[in-house]
Order: C-alpha cells, then structure tokens, then sequence
C-alpha cells in the first residue's frame, strides 16, 4: 500500500552530497513529497529529511540504495509514532475588511499561528506544526483567498521512550 | 614534494605500475611527477581515453587489482565516462583521474572546464574533487579503499591543477576511515543455517552463479560447495569461468543467449541459490512470471541488490567467499546422505540432447559456431579471452567452454561495443605471460580501433579475431526476427580489409575465408609474437540461438534444440 515514509539521513558535509541523494531518487525514479537539509549536533554531519511516497517494499529499496552511499552515515525511518516531525509554513491571505481580519486572527489563534506581517491588503504569518494540521489551516484561509504560501518540507527527530 | 608528485607515490604504493591515459594541459605535473618514478609505474599512452578506461578495467579484471586510467580537463575526461559507466555495471574496481582548471577558474566557463564530478555521479561508486593539497594522499587511499572493498566499483577524482602543483607540507597519513563505508563481508550465521535447511530440503534446486563469485576470488570454494551438495551450475555472462564449464554439473550460461537447459533450469527448479548476481532484466526475462515456483536464496555483498529485482526468501549479505565457505560448514554438518535425485539425472540427460542440437552450418560460408569448435580446440585453460559487445560475444558465451576464473571478460550490464581489444591490452599489461584473445565483431573492432596504434607503440601481442559479417549483426538479428526484415541502420558495408589495417599499423593481419583455412590460421594468429588481426569472413546473416524475446517468459525462447520445458519435470 502507497503511504507517506518519513526518512532521516545523517550525511558527510561534503560539497555535492544534496546532489548525490537527491540524484539517486531521481535515478530510482523514487517520488519525493518534501526534503530538507541543515546541520546535525556534530561538526561535519549534515541531516536530511526526505518524505517519500511508496510502499513498504519502495521504502526498504531506498534505503538500502541511499545506505549505499559513502557519504551516508546512517538511514533511519521516522514512523509518527515515534517521531517527533514538524515543518514550517508562512502564507499570505488577502484581507478585504476588519471582519475578515478578526475571523482570520481568530484562526491563527486556535492554530497558534503567528502573525509577522499585515498590510491594509494582506497578512501573513507562520505556523508550525505537522503538515496535516498546517494542511487543515490551509483550507481554512482558501475561501479568504491565498495569495502565497511557502513550506519548509518537514523535519524530524526521534521520540525518547 | 607536489601535489602531483603526492598523488604517483600514493598510487605506487598501492601496487600500481601500470596506468592508461593521455596527456593534456592541466595534467602536465601529474605525468611529469611519474616520470621521475619511470622505474616504479607507467603510463601507457592510449589513442583515446576510452581505451584507457577499458585497458584499467581489463587489467583490474584480469589481475583483481584495481586499474587507473587518466584523461585531461573536459573531451579528455568526458571521454573516460563510457569506460566509467562500463566499470560501474559490471562492478569493476578502476580509478579514473580526471584533469579539471585550476580552483580559482572553476565556475568561469574556462577553456575545457567541465563538470565531471556531476557527469559521473550517476555511475560511479563514490567520487572526489582534489581541492586541498595536503589531503591529496588521503583522498586516493580512500579512493583504492573504496573501489576495491565491499562490491568493487569505480572512483572519479578530479584534479584541478593547481591542486597537483601546490605543495604538499603534511605527512601521508597510514591508513582512512570512512564512517559511512562498512561493508558486511561475514554472512549472518542464522541465515547461513535457513539458507542450509533450504537447500537440503530442496528437490529440484539449483545454482546461479555472478561475477562476485569471481571477484572474490571465491572459484575454488564454490567448486566444494557443488561438489558437496551436487547441485547444478548455471552463471551469468560475469560469472562464466568462476566453475570448469566442462564439469558435468555445469550447465551453461543463463539468459537472453544462454543456454536452453540453463534458463528452463531455473523455470523448474524449487529453490534457487544466486550467488552475487543482480537478476537483470537480460536474465530474467518477464520479471512477474520469473521462476515463479522458486524459493530463492540471495547472497549479494551489496544489501541494495537483495530484493532489487526478484522477491528474496533467504536474503544472505556477505561476501561470496566467505558466505560459501560458512554454507560449506554448515551443510557438513546437517547433511546427512547425498542421493542422486531425479532431478539431476534428468537436466544431464536434457543437457547431452541440448549440446548436440547446435546450428548446423550449410558448408559454404563460415558459420560462427565453426570458429568457437577451433577457438575450443586451439586455447588453453588459462588463456584470457576478452570480446567485442554483439552476436560474436553471445556466440563466445554460449558456445566458448572456460574453465578459470578471469579467462573470459566481457562487457555485460553496459553491453559497450569497442570493449574487446583494449580490454585485451589491459589484460595483457596485467599478466604478461599469458595469451589474450579478443574476440570481436567488425562492429564493434572499429569502435577503439584506434587502440592499435597503442598496441604496436608498446609491444601488446594480443589476437583479434574479427567476426566479419558487414553488419551490426546484433541488431540486423533482431530486425529480421522482430522487424520482418526490414533493415534500418545496420549494414556496414564490405569495404573495410582489417588485415590492410593491421599491416598499416605494422601488426600481422590474416583473412580466413573458407572453412578449411580457419584450423591453421587461428593456431598461427594466436602463436604469433606480435599482434595480430584474423579478419574472418563469416555468413552475413546467421543468427546466435536460442534466443529469448526481451521481455519474454523463459519458456518462450525459440530457435535450435530441445523443446519447452513444460513436459520435463
């Protein structure tokens, strides 16, 4: 069954690595939904994040073929259960008038989303969170109008039992 | 000491001596460093950086050493990426230098500035960009590393020449590490002891053996193995000569061109044991209906291998020789009587019927088959025996008998026309006192043909012989059986005297053009001392079968010998 596989690769900081991953999953013809890259705890080791879509037997292919390497430290899956994963989005709504403001702050407060610019035209803001519930947020500023949205992809980290 | 200068002791001491390659601008110091070390290591200067990718790979085939090949900045390295790509397929260790511009130019569009390491990233194991002088050391000791452990494959360095001109103020460290590279060399014991239960429960099983069995040198552990359980042997195109072709249990090369009694070996086998093989496409046929009533047990050094292709029941990661060497152990002791079974008695029997159901020529022209019968009779267990990519490598494979691990070197998972001659000359430089045969089509011959002119500079004696039929054979086969004959792009016309050429190049040529003559001229052409060139005139349209449509069930293949395999077992 196809379903959303979180990844996480903890890589050599070498100049090309991105291309290196990135290439193969194209290579594969493996799909990526999101992929982050930024630096891990240690000097010299970067982290992926790569979502991917596919079935269990697409996701062990992956990994081994990501595992096979050099730059590649460690593959990990992130199941949700035991992951903690979280991506970023800032998006702009069209704003009309004041009630349309206030319905939307009323929003951005139950969804905790911050409010960091506003125009007589527009607000934007940010929330942060797992992409389901920045997906729900999402559809609750369509009928208000989207003027653009822009998403991190998301990352993650594993949970201590 | 320079950055170049680091880079030729580094390579010495890895056992190098000989490397192929052709200058250019940005690689001056590096052969200019390897001149002060003439009396430790060679550059052999190839025609075009082709043949040198090809020669390190025939010399790391023939050897089990990894060879090196150098191209300049840009065409000179550009030029490097199908021998890159061949070694890539067919998991060859070789180590391919790559001139680059100077650090400070790279980015600008300078004159032949090329992004190499990109080009290559898709087709090589791992690669490198030189950009620290000091680090030039540990970078080629990686490099050797890791074309050679683990599954072998190639390495691209670039060398931006600045780089190779800086000089070196550290010491060479003794030895690297890489965190990210471990290869699992010991096979897991609890999959050793299922897959051991497997195959003794086993009532028709079989073996399928790669080139892994090969470059782990692992021949004579395999052969106890057989020997002990008494199972058949099939190979792939790699693995032919890991296991003496002329054992009874042998029962040929799988696949597209193999064997009949091979291929519906596997169609009726119950448990199938793969020895370092990658069940490609050109093996399995139609992947969905590929020995569907098989269990299969995989042994494979690369994890990513294991479930590629086909559904695996006893994944096994290790290297062949030592996961041989553990089922051996095993086996011996939950084995209890080695009965002839059923199943044996049968393929042999199907295989003398397979053996005499060969083409039969019609006398005029030369059949193919009628060269491989003298080749058969003429060389000995240890000669190397390279080939060109076409219906003349399908003949070699299917009919050539080899014994030795290392005698046939052939270009599989790329299929690279051109491959043959200097592959043969890398053989050759590799292990000088043993006869290289090249194998060839007049196809793929011109493909590196310039590579005689390196053959004759340095005094290659090998032996070409030519399956001269004016065609790009192949695909004229393919054309007439696919196509109803309708030829598109596939006659090369009849102009071409390869002896001439030979004789241009101050080489021996022949021409055989009878039946009768091909006895004395190829014993000739093979004892000569200097190259030679045997321009076979052979019937321009036979065709290599069987053969088994791409895509196809293994059931389906057709033409010569035994019917389908359905009413067998």
């Amino acid at each position: 069954m196809e379903k959303k596989h979180t990844i996480a690769i903890t890589v050599e900081d070498q100049p090309g690595v991105f291309t290196r991953i990135a290439g193969l999953f194209a290579r594969r013809s493996f799909n990526i939904d999101t992929i982050t890259v930024g630096k891990s705890e240690k000097q010299g080791i970067s982290k992926m994040i790569i979502t991917v879509i596919g079935d269990d037997r697409d996701l062990e292919r992956v990994e081994k073929q990501i595992n096979k390497l050099i730059d590649t430290i460690k593959v990990t899956e992130m199941p949700k259960k035991s992951a903690f994963i979280a991506e970023l989005c800032i998006i702009k709504v069209a704003v009309q008038d004041k009630k349309i403001r206030d319905d939307i702050f009323s929003y951005a407060k139950i969804y905790d989303a911050k409010i960091i610019g506003m125009t007589d035209k527009t607000l934007t803001m940010y929330l942060v969170g797992e992409s389901e519930n920045i997906e729900s947020y999402i559809r609750l500023m369509v009928p208000f109008g989207i003027n653009e949205i822009s998403r991190t992809g998301v990352t993650a980290i594993s949970k201590d039992w | 000491m320079n950055g170049a200068e680091t880079l030729v002791k580094t390579l010495i001491a890895h056992g190098v001596k000989t490397t192929w390659g052709i200058t250019g601008g940005v690689v001056i110091p590096l052969f200019d460093a390897m001149l002060a070390e003439s009396d430790s290591i060679k550059n052999i200067l190839t025609r075009h950086e082709q043949g040198a990718a090809h020669a390190a790979e025939g010399y790391a085939r023939a050897l089990g050493q990894p060879g090196v090949c150098i191209g300049t900045s840009g065409p000179g390295a550009t030029n490097l990426v199908t021998g890159i790509m061949d070694a890539h397929m067919d998991s060859v260790p070789i180590i391919a230098l790559g001139g680059q511009v100077a650090t400070h130019l790279i980015g600008t569009d300078a004159f032949q500035e090329t992004d190499m390491y990109g080009i290559t990233m898709p087709i090589v194991k791992h690669s490198f960009v030189l950009r620290d002088s000091n680090k030039i050391a540990s970078t080629i000791m990686k490099a050797f590393k890791i074309a050679t452990e683990g599954r072998p494959g190639p390495v691209y360095i670039d060398m931006p020449v600045d780089v190779l001109k800086k000089e070196v103020t550290t010491i060479s460290p003794k030895e690297v590490y890489i965190e990210g590279f471990q290869p699992t060399i010991i096979p897991n014991h609890r999959q050793i002891v299922r897959a051991a239960e497997l195959i003794l429960r086993a009532e028709r099983p079989i073996f399928i053996a790669g080139g892994g069995v090969i470059s782990a040198n692992a021949s004579n552990e395999f052969a106890e193995l057989v020997t002990l359980l008494h199972i058949p042997v099939t190979t792939t195109l790699q693995g032919k000569g890991c296991f003496d072709e002329r054992h009874p249990l042998a029962l040929g090369v799988v696949g597209m061109h193999g064997k009949k009694i091979a291929n519906f070996a596997q169609i009726n086998a119950d448990v199938i044991i793969a020895i370092s093989v990658r069940f490609s496409d050109r093996i399995t046929g139609n992947l969905a209906s590929y020995a569907e009533h098989a269990k299969i047990i995989h042994i494979d050094i690369d994890p990513a291998e294991i479930g590629k292709n086909v559904k695996v029941d006893v994944p096994i990661v290790g290297d062949a020789k030592n996961t041989i060497i553990a089922l051996i152990h095993t086996i011996k002791k939950l084995m209890k009587k080695n009965e002839k079974s059923a199943w044996l008695e049968k393929l042999v029997q199907f295989k003398g019927v397979c053996d005499k159901c060969i083409p039969t020529p019609d006398g005029k022209a030369i059949h193919p088959k009628q060269i491989i019968d003298v080749l058969n009779s003429l060389i000995k267990d240890e000669d190397i025996i390279t080939t060109g990519v076409g219906q003349h490598q399908m003949f070699a494979m299917h009919f050539l008998k080899r014994s030795r691990p290392r005698t046939f070197i052939s270009s599989g998972g790329s299929g690279t026309m051109g491959f043959g001659l200097p592959c043969a000359m890398g053989a050759k430089i590799a292990i000088p006192n043993k006869r290289v045969i090249n194998i060839d089509g007049d196809g793929s011959f011109q493909m590196n043909i310039q590579e005689l002119g390196t053959i004759k500079e340095n005094n290659i004696n090998v032996t070409s012989i030519i399956f001269n039929n004016s065609y790009l054979g192949m695909v004229r086969q393919w054309l007439e059986i696919f196509y109803g004959k309708r030829y598109a792009q596939v006659n090369l016309g009849k102009n071409i005297q390869f002896a001439k050429i030979a004789e241009a190049y101050n080489l021996n040529g022949e021409v055989i053009e009878r039946v009768s003559e091909l006895k004395e001229k190829l014993a000739n052409a093979i004892k000569s001392d200097i190259a030679t060139i045997v321009d076979v005139h052979i019937e321009e349209e036979s065709n290599i079968l069987p053969m088994l449509p791409p895509g196809g069930h293994l059931k389906q293949m057709f033409g010569t010998c035994i019917k389908g395999p359905d009413q067998w077992f």
